[in-house]
């Protein structure tokens, strides 16, 4: 690998502060690029070329664009374009009340939906002053654990396809799918669930639910194992992540990283054990944690963490309690179905409800979840009325995405590849 | 020396509400900082330096149409944007959210990026949506929306459906 003056170790987050020519990061406008690309045969003595990659790239996850600086196949800066997919989810949520805004949000983090739902709930619920019952907490946890294991096997494939194990793929899906087959079930749809609403979740799971639970933690961990046949202790695979994308703990710090990008530099910092929400400190699961910082520490934490959110579900699936799934507070609850047949004040609560929806009182709240991706908060205005007066998401993709070009810096660009594989952005959630 | 008389003066003033500080923002309790344009580097720089290492989100609200009142401490006037960055102190697992009032009329602000180089996307994003400027940051321009937009979505004045798509290479007579 061509050592550039570029890739000169910095102490601490020094590295990642870095403004002028030598940053990781490309800062160049759209226009300034044109210019640069109009003539291609003008002379440039460092011999540096400015390659485009993307938006629609297979390995680019969906619509992601980077501008790269070459020098020969050596990234020397780089910059994410991003917005392709920007649709104004923010602006939308504005203009619809407390009871669409999941249906809204459950579209950002298509791969991971339940957890915006979760948070979007959370702190709705926060600004309302409700409390959940049991039940209704332990049955989002249930699905926020599978739904981490489907995002994480979503993955497990297209890092298996960016990197030429193409089997992987079709092995990944597979999984996840068997997941999505159960969510299905439970809410009627495979993704984009509106299924975890504020007061509780929107329906009971269905009989014979445990059934379904245990044979997915009778499939899945075999599953795992040929997985590692397959990659972890592969020698190719190994050859083609190890120290690859290294960042250190105060970079990624700095940078405003969480979720496994963080987790691989060594630091543990996981939100459902620092900051519970839900009934996490009821049970029992390891925070993964890697030890260089390198694209295959970020894949070995997801296929780990795959195997600790079993874990956790274990654990649910015994101690699951009975009671309601929603709060019974009139004022966000809609009534029973029997109800609005006997009753006039029934179908006329049930009609406010669903036109209208529910005021909110005044105020803000923040409300964190730790999503696949790192953490993922919705930050809420209320201004008393039925419809949220801001809605903010700290989308962990959208952030997360900053350490892309640090990590791709003075590495070749196949590897650039793998680097972005294992950044896992969701586009949906960077561009809203 | 010479200040004395004035701080003293100033307690004396505040005696009836007491105004709690904290890294020079006003301290309105939940962990709750509401910051002055002023000192809102200096405040997070001491912020930084007492243990909040990680900068969690920086956004922007846009209160123009906010018909409730705004419940703020004394001492802090209304404006129409409102900043609000968190902060995280992994050690003693403390959040704080500041709060600071932007004018519309000339809403610059310092740049965080120095500090937390992970300021420099979401900064980004709120200067594309609310028009909010921020001094010395490395790359002042739109991130979600195209370069040669038109407009600050998310404020309260930039209404739903009313602005036709915007092509480049459409000459577009608005």
């Amino acid at each position: 690998m061509t050592v550039t003056e570029n890739t000169e170790v910095l102490d601490g987050a020094e590295r990642v502060k870095r403004r002028g020519d030598d940053s990781a990061v490309l800062r160049l406008s759209e226009a300034e690029a044109a210019m640069i690309g109009a003539d291609p045969d003008a002379p440039d003595e460092d011999e540096r070329v400015l390659l485009n990659m993307g938006p629609s790239h297979p390995s680019t996850h969906g619509v992601l664009r980077l501008m790269l600086e070459m020098e020969g196949e050596t990234v020397l800066r780089s910059k994410p374009v991003v917005g392709y997919l920007h649709t104004g989810m923010e602006k939308q949520a504005e203009q619809l009340t407390y009871l669409q805004g999941c249906t809204n949000v459950t579209r950002m983090d298509y791969a991971s939906p339940l957890f915006t739902e979760l948070a979007f709930s959370l702190a709705t619920e926060k600004l309302l002053g409700i409390e959940v019952p049991e039940r209704a907490v332990w049955i989002r946890m249930l699905m926020s654990e599978l739904n981490r294991m489907s995002s994480h096997l979503l993955f497990m494939a297209t890092n298996g396809m960016d990197l030429g194990a193409v089997s992987m793929m079709i092995y990944g899906w597979r999984e996840r799918e068997e997941v999505l087959r159960f969510f299905e079930k439970v809410t009627g749809l495979r993704m984009n669930h509106n299924y975890i609403r504020p007061g509780g979740v929107a329906a009971d799971l269905p009989d014979g639910w445990q059934a379904d639970v245990e044979h997915l933690l009778e499939l899945i961990p075999p599953r795992l194992e040929e997985y590692d046949i397959l990659m972890t202790g592969q020698p190719i695979w190994r050859e083609r992540l190890q120290g690859v994308g290294v960042l250190n703990a105060d970079e990624a710090l700095a940078l405003s990283a969480t979720g496994p990008i963080l987790r691989s530099t060594g630091y543990a910092w996981d939100l459902r054990r620092d900051e519970p929400y839900l009934a996490y400190p009821e049970v029992d699961f390891d925070v993964i944690v890697g030890s260089f910082g390198d694209s295959y520490d970020r894949y070995a934490i997801r296929l780990n963490e795959i195997r600790e959110s079993m874990r956790i579900v274990e654990q649910i699936l015994d101690r699951m309690p009975a009671g309601d799934y929603r709060v019974q507070d009139k004022k966000v609850t809609p009534p029973p179905r029997v109800r609005i047949d006997q009753s006039m004040e029934a179908l006329i609560h049930h009609f406010k409800i669903f036109t209208e929806g529910y005021q909110v009182p005044e105020g803000e709240a923040y409300a964190a979840v730790e999503s696949p991706r790192g953490e993922l908060g919705i930050y809420m205005v209320s201004d008393g009325s039925s419809t949220p007066y801001r809605m903010h998401v700290r989308g962990p993709s959208y952030i997360n995405l900053q350490t892309m070009p640090h990590l791709m810096q003075g590495g070749m660009i196949a590897d650039g590849v793998a680097i972005i594989s294992s950044v896992d952005p969701i586009m949906g959630e960077v561009d809203r | 020396m010479s200040d004395e008389p004035e701080i003293a003066e100033e307690a004396t003033d505040e005696a009836a509400t007491p105004v709690a500080m904290r890294y020079g923002m006003v301290d309105a309790g939940d962990g709750v900082l509401h910051a002055f344009v002023d000192t809102y580097l200096d405040g997070c720089t001491e912020a930084q330096a007492d243990g909040f290492g990680q900068l969690v989100d920086l956004t922007a609200v846009d209160y123009l149409t906010y018909a409730a009142p705004r419940n703020l401490p004394a001492g802090i006037e209304a404006e129409r944007f409102e900043l609000v960055t968190q902060l995280i102190n992994h050690t003693t697992r403390e959040r704080v959210r500041i709060r600071m009032q932007v004018n519309a009329d000339e809403p610059v602000i310092p740049t965080l990026f120095d500090l937390w180089p992970g300021a420099e996307n979401l900064e980004r994003e709120v200067f594309d949506m609310f028009g909010i400027e921020f001094t010395d940051h490395p790359d002042m321009s739109r991130v979600l929306m195209p370069e040669d937009w038109v407009g600050h979505p998310l404020r309260k004045d930039y209404a739903i459906g009313s602005i036709p798509v915007q092509f480049k290479a459409a000459s577009n007579e608005r």
